[in-house]
């Protein structure tokens, strides 16, 4: 076993804790249950026409998905668990990507405002 | 003795000093997750270019809900986001199922890693399947890279010619990591049947692999409201 190896396996040790089989079968509940929230506002409001498609449904989409994101990555992924220093290592980069796509679609809208009034 | 060693001499025992992992994560784990950082970088590029697309041509964007509304073998018509519901639903369950292989990988059960890696290729590959009967859904009413039905006309073609190709180019990128983790999936399946872990002493491969099964997941969570939802 390497060095490595070694440190894994000391983690393995108390790993179990952390995402026992209820805990993984809970986060797949709150995943299906986000998703179910999406259907019933798709297909129970905005397909019966009980509220129109705005911005204020596609916001409400949005942040179910990052919910959803979040449940992904923190439990499946593992990702709460880790050191913080690695949290922050992968989280940097990621909130530039949230600078990049706001100044992207500022462009893209202002080009069609342009194109079409 | 100890009063006359230098501040130089002394050993520093701090998180980065050197001669342990600050991390706490074995090096491939850390590496996985540096390519999937990168794989988030292509994703993201890709599905920014689709929103600022669709917000350039706002007006004539085709509705998905009209052009998402087939069930194969069931209906073709009148009812939306049924059949894409299905695909997540089977994408969400094979990410469940691969957690619960890591899981049994921790406590050294091989029998069980082995249940649950099968159910999570099965996952897989019905989730291939079934985009790949979406796809010749789509492609006989005419969609294609660059190609969109008659039915489209005038300025609606502008849109509809954008979101089909954005369509095949993004879903396909994605068919194509769900086809590479269900070939990793296999070979760590194999590896597992014989006894590779068992002799390594640690299951840390089905962690890893596991990490890009979740990123596939992940990234399906995206493509599924920013082109069926929204």
């Amino acid at each position: 076993m390497t060095t490595d190896e070694q440190i894994e396996a000391h983690r393995y040790a108390h790993a179990e804790a952390d995402m026992t089989k209820s805990k993984i079968w809970k986060v797949f509940f709150y995943l299906l249950g986000l998703t179910a929230i999406e259907f019933i506002i798709a297909l129970g409001f905005v397909e019966t026409g009980l509220i129109e498609k705005g911005i204020s449904v596609i916001v409400v989409y949005i942040l179910l998905t990052l919910l959803k994101a979040f449940y992904i990555v923190a439990y499946f992924m593992h990702l709460k668990f880790e050191v913080k220093g690695f949290k922050v290592m992968l989280a940097i980069p990621l909130l530039l990507l949230i600078y990049m796509i706001i100044l992207v679609f500022i462009e893209g809208h202002y080009v069609g405002m342009f194109l079409y009034k | 003795m100890n009063a006359t060693i230098s501040k130089l001499d002394e050993v520093k025992t701090g998180n980065w000093s050197g001669g342990t992992s600050p991390f706490k994560i074995e090096y491939g784990k850390i590496m996985m997750w540096l390519f999937l950082l990168s794989d988030a970088f292509t994703f993201t590029g890709f599905l920014v270019a689709y929103g600022a697309q669709r917000m350039f041509i706002q007006d004539t964007w085709p509705n998905p809900d009209h052009v998402f509304q087939s069930i194969p073998f069931i209906t073709d018509t009148g009812a939306p986001l049924v059949y894409v519901g299905i695909m997540t639903f089977i994408l969400i369950m094979s990410s469940v199922t691969m957690v619960l292989a890591v899981e049994a990988g921790h406590r050294h059960s091989k029998k069980e890693v082995v249940i649950w890696m099968i159910l999570t290729i099965i996952g897989g590959m019905t989730f291939l399947g079934a985009q790949a009967l979406e796809w010749s859904h789509l492609h006989h009413e005419g969609f294609w890279f660059g190609a969109i039905p008659d039915s489209y006309l005038g300025a609606q073609q502008m849109g509809a010619t954008q979101f089909s190709s954005y369509f095949f180019a993004i879903t396909g990128f994605h068919g194509f990591h769900v086809t590479v983790g269900i070939t990793v999936n296999i070979i760590i399946l194999l590896m597992t049947l014989s006894n590779v872990f068992e002799r390594r002493g640690t299951y840390l491969m089905i962690e890893k692999v596991g990490l890009y099964w979740h990123f596939v997941d992940l990234v399906w969570v995206f493509v599924f409201t920013f082109f069926y939802l929204v």
